[in-house]
């Protein structure tokens, strides 16, 4: 579809069309009807949310005409008695798929080999971008489908077909019997997009940083395409996406840590996305608030996890306990934050009212979660006058209700769809009540009750009661009860009659006897207090992280001194016993008896005070490693920063205080680093050191020629195209900064005539490297691909920062040096692959030897926690001195990383990140006591030993409601 | 009298001697003549320490352990000196695939899975390649014995228990066949979400059907006559006349109570845990059946979020806390990280053991675990004198130095390719310009 088209479409929006469909020939003859009702006497939920009582409701063909406090009935309308009853708008799921059909996956058929091309259609380079998919035209009325969701009081839906990254336009559609095109109306109402590729099998993206990656290359391409006439090709695709940017972007989120960073790329690009969220969004509610965003929010609830059994208690993480109980409480919690937002039955199911109330009772307010059913969504798609309120002009769309929409016992009557209406439950309720049986001469008492839509009947209920069965059909009745000793039963019929009904039975015998029921009264015991449901305290708190380990409040800094330990400074004081200052998150003095000037007094005598570890090469904490293609320059590994990874406390328990988030080794490009410190609590954005020197990885070798994928066609296949690999994206990139750079000394006059080149994020971060912006760490092993990549680097004039891994360093450690590369290498490890067969333990020592800066680092989580003893070993093999070892993993990664004018020792006026061993730190004996970041103490041993108790009481208590619910069987 | 700056001045030597070729060291050559180590710290394994000792060994057996003030007779010997440095017994190095597999992702070198999953009858012996390169990198920290074990399936077959110096697998035996290896089916598994390509715990539907297999096995084999020649059950009869033993591999708490139960009920004799990630949560029903655990996730992460984070380095000391044999293996770990065995037993010391004990938990435990402590695993008259020689701590990396080591008696030469690459580019970088 031109985007002038959809432009058409969405002025349309303002002036309704009819939904009729007059041009269709009816097969019999004409049957126009004016549909005109007044609704009386209902008490008629009003937009400002309040109730107008006794009012009523005139609807004609399909549309609210009026809405008024008086009593009259203009000509033409009949009439509809609705005392004592309730008129709401009729609710809108706001993210459904409803009627829209699903796509398959398609088999592998490559036998695993990588799927590198888009399909070949004149549509995007990348198969998840879908954004020319319009659900309108896909959909088909699915008759159980929109059943289902009327009877949860659902009269519109927006349906999409949620797969893909851009997944095209949804519409918006009546639940209704008309046809689709009466039922569609509004064709394009949303564009919606999301961070997972579906179906698509090309092989990129595969990770969340590949799937944001896109998105940007995306609105560049489109922009840059959208700027030329005549297109340079033909793509569908971009079209769309161009020509639905005006719609409500609506992008699906799997966490509130995507929320936050997809609301930060569309800041980038000028877009608002709305967000549907997963439900975890009270974790972070002033940080998803800041968005600025409207949500989505689903009602799906988690089921209790199992913990009946010790045994699979134990496999039950803290954050799914706490989950299970916390989750709840989101639309609260939101909604204390003054979040607009839409609720959703998605994933609901059935449990939608169950949930809804549950909500409520936990303190959501009733308004607002009838708001987020109605009002809110309609505001998000701009279709406020036509649905979600009761005023002239909208769409006849409205639930008649026994009762206040959210009291538990109220029952959902009718739905009423474009002037149509749909019963949901017969409404037998008035029914309840105490009876007179008169059977067989005897006169007894029968009392009907209802649970939900369905009556109960007792007999006898002040003596023997007991139960009978009982059908109530429009106007007829069937009972049947025991009648005889042996329990056999008698069988009534019957239709109603003045308060009650009459009838004929049929004894077990076969014996034809009349009956009456007269109503005498109200059912006993059925007053039950209807007091307001006080709001329910949150159970626990929110814990930052949420996650075992979490707190209430994060650490603070605090000025303090450690007096007495040994000081491992990494300068030229060297290792001393002396004090340490720390004030304002930074070190203000090294020396004896330093006046603390009332800073808190920490005593370290016989103890070792040492820089805080950096890693030069980790990978926790991150929703993914690796994206595909082969040059994957243009993904950043920000985007992928898990801040409740519980492995950010496990390595500030082993003293790591920073840490080099890397892109995995699966190509030769990687993605851009995060460069974090360990600030547990922190989200994402916290955990990034501000100002770092940006990185990105490189890989050579085994691993980027994708050996231990036989049926692998990606290229390279081998390290001389690995080298290809790295001359051809420099050389690229060089043109690619030429023709920006002439593109960019044309005059204003010039430019406006001459379309600009198309961005591109690849290019741009290669030109990056090729500027000395943009560092590069690059994983290697052996000698030959080491020297050539400094080779090339050469060639295109730039350095390589840092070698990681670098097992066959010390072969080439002399070139090395002579290039300026650092080598941030294993202790140890070896042999796990042919080319680390030479791999030696001496190969740090062997480096330091040829003047290389080596760094020792952990590319694993848990070694992660014992770097300190990793850098020992550079001791035990090469015997280098223990204070150069200590600097391995100190010092010399933060200058690998450009950060050691802030970090690596302990110097006055570098940031105070410091560790108290109880031992020598090189010894395996040594436990990290405190880990101070910028002052604060993430990780204290004393403090840990108190989570760990509390961490035992709380999924005690929560084990406890958990069983003790299962007792009472609900 | 030899002493320590001859016994390094020998590695340099031995270095050059080398420096043409990068094979494995030369097996050592039988003991020649009587060798009395002198003056060091020994820790004998058993968590006794001597200071000031004196070892004495002949004939690839020791002779007598005792402090210098015992008046231990060296007439006759060579009397080497290690004034102030330490002697252990060679480490025990249980459930490995040292010697199985080279290159972990070069399917050539690797002889670690038969197909199938009865294999009772697979021998590792055969299979044990005295000339891995692995193995001088693994004894270079003191490791001189192991358990090398096939893997793989429900019944994995028969380990057999090596010397680390040896002309070749018959030779480097010090037990052929010492015990079956039987992985309990898991009652989870692991599945990759298609949807969310994370990983997630299932329910194994197959473990009923995994379970009879295995009921199969062991009814069939406790019958078993020898007519008609069924190599597997023959293969099992050491488990119940208790002339083997049962290693059963499992780390879940179920899945431990059930292989125990399972084994039990057959008359299996003698069994051995390993793995024992849960182990604490059923140490009533392993000690009331006196089942040892070689435990192997050390240097691990704890398994569950709300763990605690020291919960893996602290679980030899709870364990052996609750009355059970402990021990520590290297299954769990990738090969080429198990040289580290004696620092897995430092961090066990960091978290609640005393050094010596924690030593214990890699040579007199394991070796007892095994059933070769008649053998190794501590520093007594009659036992092979299978030991080393560190400078320091060797528990410790910090401090772990080692000299030298006997594999029963024979000098062993530590000196392997790695120490033979690091003297070569020493060599090269020896004449850089600051």
């Amino acid at each position: 579809m031109s985007s002038r088209l959809l432009a058409c479409l969405a002025a349309m929006l303002v002036s309704w069309p009819a939904p009729a469909q007059e041009n269709l020939t009816p097969n019999g003859i004409a049957d126009e009807r004016a549909g005109a009702y007044a609704f009386r006497n209902a008490n008629i939920h009003q937009p400002d949310a309040g109730m107008l009582s006794g009012g009523t409701l005139l609807i004609r063909e399909g549309r609210i005409v009026e809405i008024s406090e008086a009593d009259e009935i203009p000509n033409g309308y009949f009439a509809i008695d609705l005392e004592g009853k309730f008129i709401y708008p009729g609710l809108i799921d706001i993210y459904t798929d409803y009627g829209v059909p699903e796509l398959e996956r398609e088999e592998d058929v490559n036998g695993g080999a990588e799927n590198l091309v888009p399909d070949d259609r004149a549509r995007n380079v990348n198969d998840a971008i879908r954004a020319d998919f319009r659900a309108a035209a896909a959909f088909a009325p699915d008759e159980e489908a929109r059943q289902s969701y009327r009877e949860r009081g659902f009269t519109t839906v927006l349906s999409l077909r949620p797969d893909g990254i851009a997944r095209g336009t949804s519409a918006l559609i009546t639940l209704g019997d008309e046809r689709a095109a009466e039922a569609i109306v509004v064709a394009d109402a949303a564009a919606h997009y999301s961070l997972d590729k579906g179906t698509s099998i090309q092989a990129m993206p595969t990770s969340l940083m590949g799937s944001f990656a896109l998105l940007r290359q995306t609105f560049m391409d489109a922009e840059w395409f959208g700027a030329q006439e005549p297109r340079p090709f033909t793509d569908a695709t971009l079209e769309a996406w161009n020509g639905t940017r005006d719609l409500p972007q609506i992008m699906e989120v799997d966490n509130w840590q995507e929320a936050l960073t997809v609301d930060g790329m569309g800041d980038d690009f000028g877009v608002q996305y709305v967000l549907k969220t997963a439900g975890d969004s009270y974790r972070r509610v002033e940080e998803i608030a800041a968005t600025g965003a409207g949500l989505i929010v689903p009602l799906d609830f988690p089921e209790a996890p199992e913990v009946a059994d010790p045994l699979d208690a134990e496999e039950v993480s803290f954050e799914a306990l706490k989950h299970w109980e916390l989750a709840p409480f989101n639309p609260r919690l939101l909604a204390e934050q003054g979040i607009d937002f839409s609720l959703t039955g998605a994933g609901a199911g059935d449990d939608f009212w169950p949930n809804l109330r549950k909500a409520v009772s936990n303190g959501l307010p009733a308004e607002t979660a009838i708001a987020a059913l109605t009002t809110v969504p309609a505001e998000t798609l701009g279709v406020s006058d036509l649905v979600g309120r009761l005023a002239p002009g909208a769409l006849a769309n409205f639930l008649v209700t026994s009762g206040e929409l959210l009291d538990e016992d109220t029952v959902l009557l009718e739905s009423w769809i474009q002037g149509n209406r749909y019963v949901i439950n017969p409404g037998r309720q008035e029914n309840a009540g105490r009876y007179e049986l008169a059977l067989d001469g005897q006169t007894r008492v029968l009392e009907i009750a209802f649970d939900g839509a369905d009556p109960e009947a007792t007999l006898d209920p002040d003596g023997d009661s007991s139960s009978a069965n009982i059908k109530l059909v429009d106007d007829l009745i069937t009972l049947d009860f025991a009648w005889d000793d042996d329990g056999n039963r008698i069988r009534l019929t019957g239709w109603s009659d003045a308060g009650g009904w009459r009838g004929n039975a049929l004894t077990p015998a076969g014996e034809s006897l009349s009956w009456q029921l007269s109503r005498v009264g109200d059912a006993a015991g059925e007053e039950a207090a209807d007091e307001a449901a006080a709001v329910a305290e949150l159970p626990s708190p929110v814990l930052y992280p949420f996650s075992a380990y979490g707190r209430t409040e994060l650490p603070r800094a605090r000025d303090f001194v450690v007096r007495g330990a040994t000081v491992w400074t990494n300068e030229d004081e060297g290792t001393l016993v002396t004090d340490v200052l720390v004030r304002d998150g930074l070190i203000e003095a090294v020396g004896d008896g330093l006046d603390a000037g009332g800073a808190a007094e920490i005593d370290g005598s016989g103890k070792h005070l040492t820089p805080g570890i950096i890693d030069e090469h980790s990978h926790i904490a991150l929703f993914n490693i690796n994206e595909t293609q082969t040059n994957s320059s243009m993904v950043e590994m920000n985007d992928v920063v898990d801040s409740e990874n519980i492995n950010i406390y496990r390595n500030a328990a082993g003293g790591v205080t920073a840490a080099q988030l890397l892109h995995g080794s699966a190509n030769p490009i990687g993605g851009q680093s995060a460069i974090v410190k360990m600030r547990w609590g922190e989200p994402a954005r916290g955990l990034l050191i501000e100002d770092a020197a940006p990185f990105i990885k490189f890989a050579l070798g085994e691993n980027v020629k994708r050996s231990t994928n036989p049926a692998s066609v990606r290229f390279p296949q081998t390290r001389m195209g690995v080298e290809q690999v790295f001359v051809n994206a420099f050389s690229q990139a060089r043109e690619y900064g030429r023709a920006w750079d002439e593109y960019n000394d044309l005059s204003a006059s010039q430019q406006r005539q001459t379309p600009p080149p198309r961005r591109d994020l690849v290019h741009e971060a290669m030109l990056d490297v090729l500027n000395g912006d943009l560092y590069v760490t690059s994983h290697s092993y052996v000698q030959s691909e080491i020297n050539m990549l400094m080779h090339v680097a050469e060639q295109f004039d730039f350095n390589i920062n840092t070698f990681t891994h670098i097992l066959e360093g010390y072969k080439v450690a002399d070139k090395m040096a002579q290039h300026g590369a650092g080598g941030s290498t294993f202790s140890d490890w070896w042999g796990y692959k042919w080319e680390v067969r030479y791999a030696i333990p001496y190969n740090a020592a062997l480096m330091q030897q040829a003047g290389v800066v080596v760094a020792i680092n952990s590319d694993d989580a848990e070694m992660a926690r014992r770097l300190n003893q990793e850098a020992a070993k550079a001791v035990k093999y090469g015997n280098v001195s223990e204070v150069d070892a200590l600097k391995m993993v100190t010092l010399n990664p933060a200058m690998l990383m450009h950060l050691d004018d802030r970090m690596g020792s302990i110097r006055a006026g570098k940031d105070a990140d410091l560790v108290l061993w109880s031992d020598h730190p090189l010894s395996v004996y040594a436990v990290a006591e405190t880990t101070w970041i910028e002052g604060a103490p993430f990780y204290d041993r004393e403090e840990d030993m108190a989570l760990r108790e509390a961490i035992a009481a709380e999924r005690a208590r929560i084990i406890a409601s958990i069983t003790n619910r299962g007792d009472r069987g609900e | 009298m030899r002493n320590l700056t001859q016994t390094i001045c020998s590695l340099i030597l031995l270095a050059a001697a080398f420096a043409a070729n990068a094979v494995v060291p030369t097996p050592a050559p039988p003991q020649g003549e009587p060798i009395a180590l002198v003056g060091a710290i020994i820790h004998v394994g058993d968590g006794t320490v001597i200071g000031d000792g004196v070892i004495t060994f002949d004939e690839g057996v020791i002779t007598a352990v005792g402090s210098t003030a015992d008046g231990i007779d060296t007439g006759g010997h060579l009397v080497i000196d290690v004034q102030g440095s330490h002697i252990y017994p060679g480490l025990v190095l249980p459930n490995t695939t040292l010697g199985l597999l080279e290159i972990g992702n070069i399917r050539a070198t690797n002889d670690v899975v038969e197909e199938g999953d009865i294999n009772a009858s697979v021998r590792s012996a055969i299979a044990y390649n005295t000339d891995s390169e692995l193995i001088p990198a693994t004894r270079f920290n003191g490791i001189l014995t192991a358990q090398v074990t096939p893997e793989g399936g429900m019944i994995s077959g028969l380990s057999s228990i090596f010397m680390l110096d040896a002309w070749n697998w018959e030779d480097a035996a010090l037990r052929l066949d010492d015990g079956q290896h039987m992985h309990w089916p898991g009652f989870k598994r692991n599945r990759r979400n298609p949807d969310t390509g994370r990983f997630e715990r299932v329910d194994n539907d197959d473990y009923a059907a995994q379970v009879e297999v295995l009921h199969a096995l062991f009814r069939d084999a406790v019958s078993y006559t020898g007519e008609p020649l069924n190599l597997n059950l023959a293969a099992m009869q050491g488990l119940f006349d208790g002339s083997g033993k049962l290693f059963l591999h499992a780390d879940g708490a179920r899945e431990i109570i059930s292989g125990v139960r399972f084994a039990r009920s057959y008359g299996v004799r003698n069994i051995v845990l390993v793995g024992g990630a849960e182990a604490l949560q059923v140490k009533d029903l392993l000690l009331a059946e006196s089942i040892p655990v070689i435990y192997e996730r050390i240097h691990a992460l704890p398994g569950m979020e709300w763990h605690d984070v020291d919960a893996p380095f602290k679980m030899p000391f709870l364990l052996q806390e609750a009355g059970l044999e402990v021990g520590i293996g290297g299954g769990d770990t990738a090969l080429n990280r198990q040289r580290n065995l004696p620092f897995y037993a430092g961090t066990a010391a960091a978290y609640g053991f005393d050094r010596e004990a924690a030593l214990g938990l890699i040579t007199l435990s394991n070796a007892r675990i095994l059933g070769v402590d008649d053998r190794v695993g501590s520093l007594e008259p009659g036992k092979d004198a299978t030991l080393f020689i560190s400078i320091g701590d060797a528990l410790d990396m910090r401090t772990s130095q080692v000299l030298g080591a006997y594999i029963q008696g024979r000098d062993i030469d530590l000196f392997g390719t790695q120490q033979e690459l690091y003297e070569r580019f020493r060599e090269k970088y020896s004449n850089r310009v600051e």
